[in-house]
Parts: C-alpha cells; sequence; structure tokens
C-alpha cells in the first residue's frame, strides 16, 4: 500500500497492447482443477450475467444472487440509446485512439488512461460477441452493422437496437446464462437480497442474503465474489433507474473496508421526461439519441404561455446550438443539464412550475417523414405520449435533466479487485473508467467488458494465486454477519414509528438534488450533510415497517436501501465537499471560468478520490493519482 | 379524481383469497396506476394494515415485472401497453377498477397480485438461445443480415416476458411467449444450426411446465404491451412440422 491504497496494478510500457500483454502474463488453471472451485456472482444485469455465463462456460461452479425473479429483469433491460464500439467500418475515420481520446476526455482527465485504453481495444469484440449470441442490431440495407451518432461525439460509433439496445443485449447476455443453467454449470437463485459481505481473514468469502419470499437470510460462501450490483443513482429518489436498483451490496462492502473512490460523480441526463405530482414514483429516461434529430429551445421571453407551434422562429432560441455551434445539440449531458437548468430557474423554462425545455423533432420530421422517425425512436415516441399524454409527433417534446447514471463506486484495481482481496466489482457497481462524466453509450460497454472479457482472465489469476480452502457456512465469520444482519432487521421491524418508509426516501431524495445535483457549493454541501444526518435520526425513530421478518414483506426491502442510502448520501456529500474544482459532471459553483464553464485543478484533484470507512469517526479519504503519458490533460471545450 | 380499487388480497398460495375494496380520494390523473397502488399502500401502512403485494420495477413498460389483471383484461384496458404505463387519465372519474392475480397453472400464486413466472425461464433455458461461448465470436459483419430481416428478428425479441399472453388465454398456453423468441433466433442466421432443435425442446418444455395448447383465440396478441403478433404461433406450427 502506498497512500493508504493497495497498488492500482496498472500495467507499465506502453499503453497500446498492455492489456494483452497483461492477459498473457496472467496464471491460468486446468479446467479440471476449475470445476472444484465455486464462484459468487451478485447481480445479472449486463455485468453479472455476462460474467457468470462466460466463467461457468469455463468450467468453474457458479451460484448467482439476484433479487429480481429472473435474471432477465436486471436494470440494464432499460438501456435505450447503444453501445459504443471502435470499429473502422464508416468513412469518418473512428479508431480505437479515438474512442480512447473521447473516453478519457469526456470523462475530464479523472479516469485512468490504461483502463479507458483497454475498454477502447476491447469493445469491438464486445459488438461480435453479441451478434453471434443473436442479438438484433441494426442493420443497413446491405446487411451490414448500422451505427449512430451520440452526445459528445463526432464519429457515428454507437451501435444500436431500436430504442431498446440494453433489452437485447441483456437477453443476449441472459440466454447464456440460462444454457448454463441447462448445462448444470450455474446455479440461479432468484429472489435473494445480499444485505452483507463476509469476510474471513480479510478475504471476500461469501455473502449474507433474505430469500424474499420466505424471509429467510442464507449464507452462500465461495473461492470469490463478484458484485454486479449496478447503480445508485436511487440515493435521488427520482432517477431514471428502477425502483429497486440500490447500494446494498456495494456499501455493506465498503463498511467491511472496500474502499468507495468518486462517490460524488453523478451523471445527470439532460433529456428525461419532468416530474410532476409529489407521488411520481420515478423519471423516466428519453433516449438522447433523439438529440441526433431533435433541436432543443426555449421561448426567448420569460413567462412565454403560448403553445410551442404557436411562437414564430425568431422568437426561439436553440440555445444549445448558439452557446455551443460545433456541437449543437450533442454537447455532453453535463453542459446540455446544466444550460437548461440555469435557463429555466431564469424563467424562461416551460411546462408546469416552468422545469422543462423543448426537444423538437418537427424539422426532423418535415425532412424524413414521420414513418423514418417512427422507424428510428418508435418505442420512445410511445412512452412519451404514454407518461405525458401528449403527442410527440405533433408538439415538441418537453424535458428535464435527471439523475440517471454514477460513475463513482466501488474502488478496484485495473484487475477489478477491490480493496479487498478477493473481491471483484463488475459494471456501474464499480468506479471505472468513466471519470467524471460518463459520455452516452460506454456503461453498456464497460458493463460487458468486464463481464465478458476482463473478470474472466483476471478472476483465474486471483483463484490461481490463492488456493484456499471451502469455508464452512457455519464459520465464526458467517455466523457474525448473519447475526449483525439479523440484528438490523429486527431494530427496523421492531421500530416503533408511524411514518412509510418512502416519505423519507422522497425527503431525502430532495436534499441531495437540491445540494448534491445539478451544480453544488460548499455551503449547500454542509448544509445537506447536517440535513441527511438529522433526517437519518428520524427516520430510525419514525419509520414503520409492517409485517414480519418472515414472508414477504416489500417494506422491509425498501426499509433496508434507504437505511444504506443515508450513508451513502453523507458520502457523497463529504466527496463533493472535499473535491474543490469543477470536472465534468460535478460543477462546484465556486470554480468556474468567467464564462461560466467548468475549472478543473489539475494539480490538486487529478487523483481519484478513495474513501475509507471509519467506524470510530469521519470516514478518510484518500486520493489515486492519475498520470497521463498518452493524451495531456487539456480544457474541454464543445462550442 | 376519486377511484374504488377492488383488489384480490390473498396472504399466501396455500390460503384463501378475497377482495377487498379501498377508495382513494384525490388522486392526480397524471399519476400511473402503480403509483396510485403506492399512494395506497402508504396509507394502509399508516393504518397499520398489510399493503398490497404487486410486481413492478423499471415502471417504464421494459422490464416485465409488472403485470396484473384490471377489469378482466391483461394490464389494463390500452393496447400495446403495460400495467405500469397505464395512467389515470384513461379512467372515469370514480371509476371502480377491479385488480386480479394473472391466473394460470403453471404460474403458482405468490401473495395478492404477485405470482410465479419463472416457468419462463426454464423455458429458454430448454433451447431460447444460441449455443455460442465467450471469445468464439466471428466479425460481427461476416454474416451479413438484410435490414428487413433484422428488423423482424427485432420485433419478436421484444418480448419482456410478463406473462399477459398466458393469463389471457383460456388455455393458458405459452404459445405466443414461445413463438416469439423461436422467431427471433429462427430469422437470423445465427439461429440456423439449433432451430429444429430448439423447436422440439421448447416446445416440450411448454408442455412440461404445465402450460396450455394453442386454440387461436388471438387473446395473447390482444393483449401482449410488445404488439407481438399471433401470426408467429403459425409460423412456429410450420416450424415444428418441417
Ligand atoms: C434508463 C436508462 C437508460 C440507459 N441507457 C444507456 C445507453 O443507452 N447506453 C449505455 O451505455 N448505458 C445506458 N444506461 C446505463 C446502463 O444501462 C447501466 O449502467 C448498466 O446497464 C448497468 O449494468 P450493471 O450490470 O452494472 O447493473 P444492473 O443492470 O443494474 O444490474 C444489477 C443487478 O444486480 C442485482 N442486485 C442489485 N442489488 C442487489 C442486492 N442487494 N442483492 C441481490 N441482487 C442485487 C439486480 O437484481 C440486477 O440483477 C442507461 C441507464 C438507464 C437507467
Ligand atoms: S409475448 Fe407479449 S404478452 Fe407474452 S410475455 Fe412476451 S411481451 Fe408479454
Ligand atoms: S415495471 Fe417494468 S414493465 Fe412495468
Amino acid at each position: 500500500m502506498s497512500n493508504g491504497l493497495p497498488d492500482p496494478r496498472i500495467p507499465a510500457g506502453p499503453l497500446a497492447d498492455a492489456w494483452r500483454r497483461t492477459r498473457e502474463e496472467l496464471p491460468l488453471i486446468s479446467p479440471l482443477r476449475k470445476g472444484q472451485m465455486d464462484v459468487l456472482v451478485v447481480g445479472t444485469g449486463l455485468a453479472g450475467a455476462s460474467a457468470a455465463a462466460t466463467l461457468a462456460q469455463q468450467g468453474y461452479r457458479v451460484t448467482v444472487l439476484s433479487f429480481h425473479d429472473s435474471p432477465r429483469r436486471a436494470h440494464s433491460v432499460a438501456a435505450q440509446g447503444g453501445i459504443n464500439a471502435a470499429r473502422s467500418v464508416a468513412v469518418d475515420g473512428d479508431s480505437v485512439s479515438r474512442l480512447f481520446t473521447d473516453t478519457l476526455k469526456g470523462g475530464d482527465f479523472r479516469a485512468r488512461e490504461a483502463g479507458c485504453q483497454r475498454l477502447a481495444e476491447i469493445s469491438s469484440g464486445i459488438i461480435d460477441q453479441c451478434v453471434a449470441q443473436g442479438v438484433p442490431f441494426a442493420r443497413e440495407y446491405g446487411g451490414s452493422l448500422a451505427t449512430r451518432s451520440f452526445g459528445g461525439a463526432l464519429v457515428s460509433r454507437t451501435f444500436y437496437a431500436r430504442g431498446q439496445t440494453g433489452q437485447q443485449l441483456l437477453y443476449g447476455a441472459y440466454q447464456a446464462l440460462m444454457r448454463q443453467v441447462e448445462l448444470g454449470r450455474v446455479q440461479m437463485l432468484t429472489r435473494r437480497d445480499v444485505l452483507e459481505l463476509i469476510t474471513v481473514d480479510g478475504v471476500a468469502r461469501g455473502v449474507v442474503a433474505r430469500h424474499l419470499l420466505s424471509g429467510e437470510l442464507e449464507v452462500h460462501t465461495a473461492r470469490t465474489v463478484l458484485l454486479c450490483t449496478g447503480g445508485y443513482s436511487n440515493v435521488y429518489f427520482l432517477s431514471t433507474n428502477a425502483l429497486k436498483s440500490n447500494t446494498s451490496a456495494i456499501w455493506r462492502a465498503h463498511r467491511k473496508g472496500a474502499l468507495f473512490a468518486n462517490p460524488c460523480f453523478t451523471q445527470i441526463h439532460p433529456t428525461c421526461i419532468p416530474s410532476g405530482d409529489v407521488f411520481q414514483s420515478k423519471l423516466t429516461l428519453m433516449s438522447e439519441s433523439l438529440r441526433n434529430d431533435g433541436r432543443v429551445w426555449l421561448p426567448k421571453n420569460t413567462g412565454e404561455t403560448r403553445q410551442p407551434d404557436a411562437i414564430p422562429e425568431e422568437e426561439r432560441d436553440y440555445f444549445l446550438e448558439r452557446l455551443y455551434p460545433t456541437y449543437g445539440n450533442m454537447t455532453p449531458r453535463d453542459v446540455a443539464s446544466r444550460r437548461a437548468r440555469e435557463l429555466c430557474n431564469a424563467g424562461r423554462g416551460v411546462g408546469p412550475g416552468g422545469r422543462s425545455v423543448y426537444l423538437d423533432l418537427t424539422d426532423a420530421i418535415r425532412a424524413e417523414g414521420k414513418d423514418a422517425i417512427a422507424a428510428r425512436y418508435g418505442n420512445l415516441m410511445t412512452m412519451y405520449e404514454r407518461i405525458s399524454g401528449d403527442d410527440p409527433y405533433r408538439k415538441p417534446m418537453r424535458i428535464y435533466p435527471a439523475p440517471h447514471y454514477t460513475m463513482g463506486g466501488l474502488w478496484v484495481d485495473y484487475h477489478l479487485m477491490s480493496s479487498i482481496p478477493g473481491l471483484f466489482v463488475l459494471g456501474e457497481a464499480n468506479y471505472s473508467e468513466h471519470g467524471a462524466n460518463r459520455l452516452g453509450a460506454s456503461a453498456l460497454m464497460q458493463g460487458l467488458a468486464d463481464g465478458y472479457f476482463i473478470a474472466p482472465s483476471t478472476v483465474t489469476a486471483w483463484l490461481a494465486g490463492n488456493p484456499a480452502q471451502d469455508v464452512a457456512t457455519d464459520h465464526p465469520a458467517c455466523r457474525e454477519a448473519l447475526e449483525s444482519t439479523r440484528r438490523r432487521i429486527s431494530q427496523l421491524i421492531n421500530s416503533e414509528g408511524k411514518t412509510p418508509v418512502d416519505s423519507f426516501h422522497r425527503e431525502l431524495g430532495s436534499v441531495m438534488i437540491d445540494r448534491c445535483g445539478i451544480s453544488r457549493h460548499a455551503d449547500g454541501l454542509r448544509v445537506g450533510l447536517e440535513q441527511v444526518k438529522a433526517l437519518e435520526e428520524r427516520f430510525e425513530a419514525e419509520v414503520r415497517v409492517p409485517g414480519e421478518a418472515s414472508g414477504p414483506n416489500a417494506e422491509l426491502e425498501k426499509a433496508l436501501r434507504v437505511k444504506d442510502f443515508f450513508g451513502l448520501a453523507q458520502l457523497m456529500l463529504r466527496d463533493a465537499l472535499a473535491r474543490e474544482e469543477s470536472c465534468g459532471a460535478h460543477f462546484r459553483e465556486e470554480h468556474q471560468s468567467d464564462d461560466g464553464e467548468a475549472r478543473r485543478d489539475d494539480v490538486n484533484f487529478a487523483h481519484i478520490a478513495a474513501w475509507q470507512h471509519n467506524t470510530n469517526g469521519e470516514p478518510i479519504r484518500h486520493s489515486e493519482p492519475l498520470q497521463f503519458t498518452a493524451l495531456q490533460p487539456s480544457t474541454r471545450s464543445y462550442k | 379524481m376519486k377511484l374504488t380499487l377492488r383488489i384480490w388480497r390473498q396472504s399466501s398460495a396455500d390460503q384463501p383469497g378475497s377482495y377487498q375494496s379501498h377508495q382513494l380520494e384525490n388522486v392526480s390523473p397524471d399519476l400511473s396506476l402503480l403509483e396510485a397502488l403506492d399512494q395506497l399502500n402508504e396509507q394502509l401502512i399508516s393504518s397499520g394494515e398489510r399493503p398490497v403485494s404487486f410486481e413492478h420495477d423499471c415502471r417504464e413498460g421494459i422490464c416485465g415485472s409488472c403485470g396484473f389483471l384490471v377489469n378482466g383484461q391483461a394490464h389494463g384496458p390500452r393496447a400495446a401497453t403495460s400495467v405500469c404505463q397505464l395512467y389515470l387519465r384513461e379512467f372515469n372519474d370514480g371509476a371502480v377498477l377491479t385488480l386480479d392475480p394473472w391466473r394460470a397453472k403453471a404460474f403458482p400464486p405468490i401473495q395478492d397480485l404477485m405470482v410465479d413466472r419463472s416457468a419462463f425461464d426454464r423455458l429458454i433455458a430448454a433451447g431460447g438461445y444460441c449455443s455460442t461461448g465467450t471469445g468464439q465470436a466471428p466479425d460481427g459483419n461476416a454474416l451479413p443480415v438484410g435490414r428487413e430481416q433484422a428488423t423482424s428478428a427485432f420485433s419478436t425479441a421484444t418480448c419482456i416476458g410478463c406473462g399477459a399472453c398466458v393469463a389471457s388465454c383460456r388455455n393458458a398456453s405459452a404459445s405466443l411467449f414461445v413463438a416469439a423468441k423461436l422467431a427471433h433466433l429462427g430469422q437470423l442466421p445465427q439461429g440456423q444450426p439449433e432451430r429444429a432443435r430448439r423447436a422440439d425442446t421448447m416446445q416440450r418444455q411448454m408442455e412440461a411446465e404445465g402450460f396450455g395448447s394453442c386454440s387461436s383465440n388471438l387473446e395473447c396478441e390482444a393483449v401482449c404491451p410488445q404488439e407481438i403478433s399471433a401470426d408467429w404461433i403459425s409460423w412456429m406450427h410450420r416450424e415444428s412440422r418441417s
């Protein structure tokens, strides 16, 4: 350990090819021995399903846990827009090095360059893998794979399956996983909520899970544990994530010693359907691919009451095109979100409470016809119509930014291993490669690179070097983890309050969006920290969790999640406070240029912040310095 | 608006169930039906009663978790819509909505509006995949797939596994679900090597799970939130004969 951090194990030597060199040096295990080793995978999103299927194919005995009733329902299913890959198929000159550059720059130089390079190199193989599984990607008439462009990129490198790319990629991985179930190599345990990590002598060896139908607590042990549990933007209550997305598994691992990296880096997505009623339970994303054809505008005048079609061209402000002539409507998400919020705050917003901007497809429909637009975005248009009650073919859509994707997560080294030996973290649950501002279509790529290609090699290397014995489920460490989980549950069940969990979650969300949302400042973050602490105390005293610990109990499930969100929220606020710079998605109002752009501080903050849990005091901030050899940090300009 | 929800309550599979009525006053027509159930549940919790169990997650019509009968119709009255995307503005003020769980032998009840749909996973495990291992894939452009072929395969691949087709079929047949998967893979070059075997094993599994057979009354197509055409069922039957 240096700087209080484990070695990030970044390969030495030139970047290009570093992953191939690393892989060739990693130790292997004979297929026969693999059959005696068990591996636990938590989560069946793109990361978990792809990892579990691949590890099983290699010969390991894999046990998969997921709280969904079927792997097919993991939240990856909701990803709409597409998946990036560098394949120089078109004439726009895409290449591995360009994807590498865009990824590193898009993360505002707060990601490891070796990781970004590896991702760009693997990306093309992901598409081949998925095609072989039967993923019906969009095709050109001649039969070759079609692409489209996405925010923040000037080349067309996003592969897609209409507006349901995540769904189709997930079904590919799910089917590969079910094939391994049929072959007897995977034991699939659904409706299990993982609530605690088990470590033996400091090494990850299992989890405690609650069976969501019987309420029974189970201990599962293995040689190694892979957490693939997705993102945590539900800390904001209203977000684009599925309602059951949570932080529990990674938060419990953090409490057991895993470092948590850059928790405050949250991507706010510019194109969501705005919120209305207090009982609204989620915000629905409209894929930003719509920005390819849609023009974003607001009336020039404040307090405009006319319908959009009654507002003449000269009274419209196509503000992204005006401010960013090169990228226009395709500016990165953080920039587009901030500009929309500022204009709404200045009174120019439209819709209820003036909290939305127009995304207008009229020009595209006029130029190409309704059918062409419907073929490209049909399901999104229907979804918009269902939710808002307006027809998007006839009236511009109304959109507003919403919390969407969390770039922070458990710290992992180049092998995707956390600071707890034997604990691997994949997909959105880890911190990796996105830095401070994920661009569109990178998360799917990263999740699948982790699951299909990286973890299968590095997990094998770990197991080859650590021939541990099996851990019996009544090992003292297991009993202790079981007991502490039981205590947490009984505290909640026995709480004497009257207020339902959701009501606390809503309040937590509103504090987080106000204090740690699209933009932040020190005073607000400090106030936020106090507010969250006070709210957590009230939660403990006043929450009501009806029913029993046995049997199905959705309120208990929620209460356990929200309790973990309180801890995470405080860490996010602290992290945002400590990072005295603006970078990508993290915009500190104190740190901006005269024309309102983010001002990075490469001298003091070119690092990953990695937080250590401290039972008896405030968490400890470590930093992993970032080195840039292939590309020097530059100021982002999307003008 | 005002709403009466008449909900099937059943604490577990081995307990008898019955309807319970609840009033909701002052609900916004802009809420989804699931959000109205959330609101009802908050009321029930505050008054010390057991909240209503129903499945949900994404709440945007894509995960396939949600699903129950609204006034006897799977996912409610609106075509091509899963129940999480059903908004109260579809109903009249003062409406009475009767909510029932899917009822099918292959979908055992769990609690209230929740049933066990794991039979669908076993159907997929019985052959609903291309047997390809990771790392063995050829160049994705090496096998051209015409745009129309890809689009048609895609339209069947979009099945979200909700089970509405089963619940609305008087024989509780899973034919639309199985046909959709067979058509997805059967229309692509990647799916060809196992095409005949897949049709055989998946249909056999369908029987083993206790799903009924198709008698072509097309209710499945009418309720499918993904608008998967029942023509694929005839296509499936041709697959089995050839
Ligand atoms: C609406 C939306 C649209 C998006 N569109 C795009 C896009 O176009 N392109 C792109 O690149 N990215 C997109 N993203 C981001 C991308 O979808 C996600 O980052 C990615 O799918 C996450 O995959 P994952 O495997 O890490 O996690 P998930 O898919 O969230 O899977 C998590 C899994 O973990 C399980 N789990 C979680 N917690 C527990 C627990 N405590 N116990 C047991 N099991 C647990 C769940 O059951 C689930 O199986 C989008 C995201 C959203 C929300
Ligand atoms: S075929 Fe349609 S109704 Fe049946 S499970 Fe699939 S999506 Fe649901
Ligand atoms: S909750 Fe996901 S489809 Fe309805």
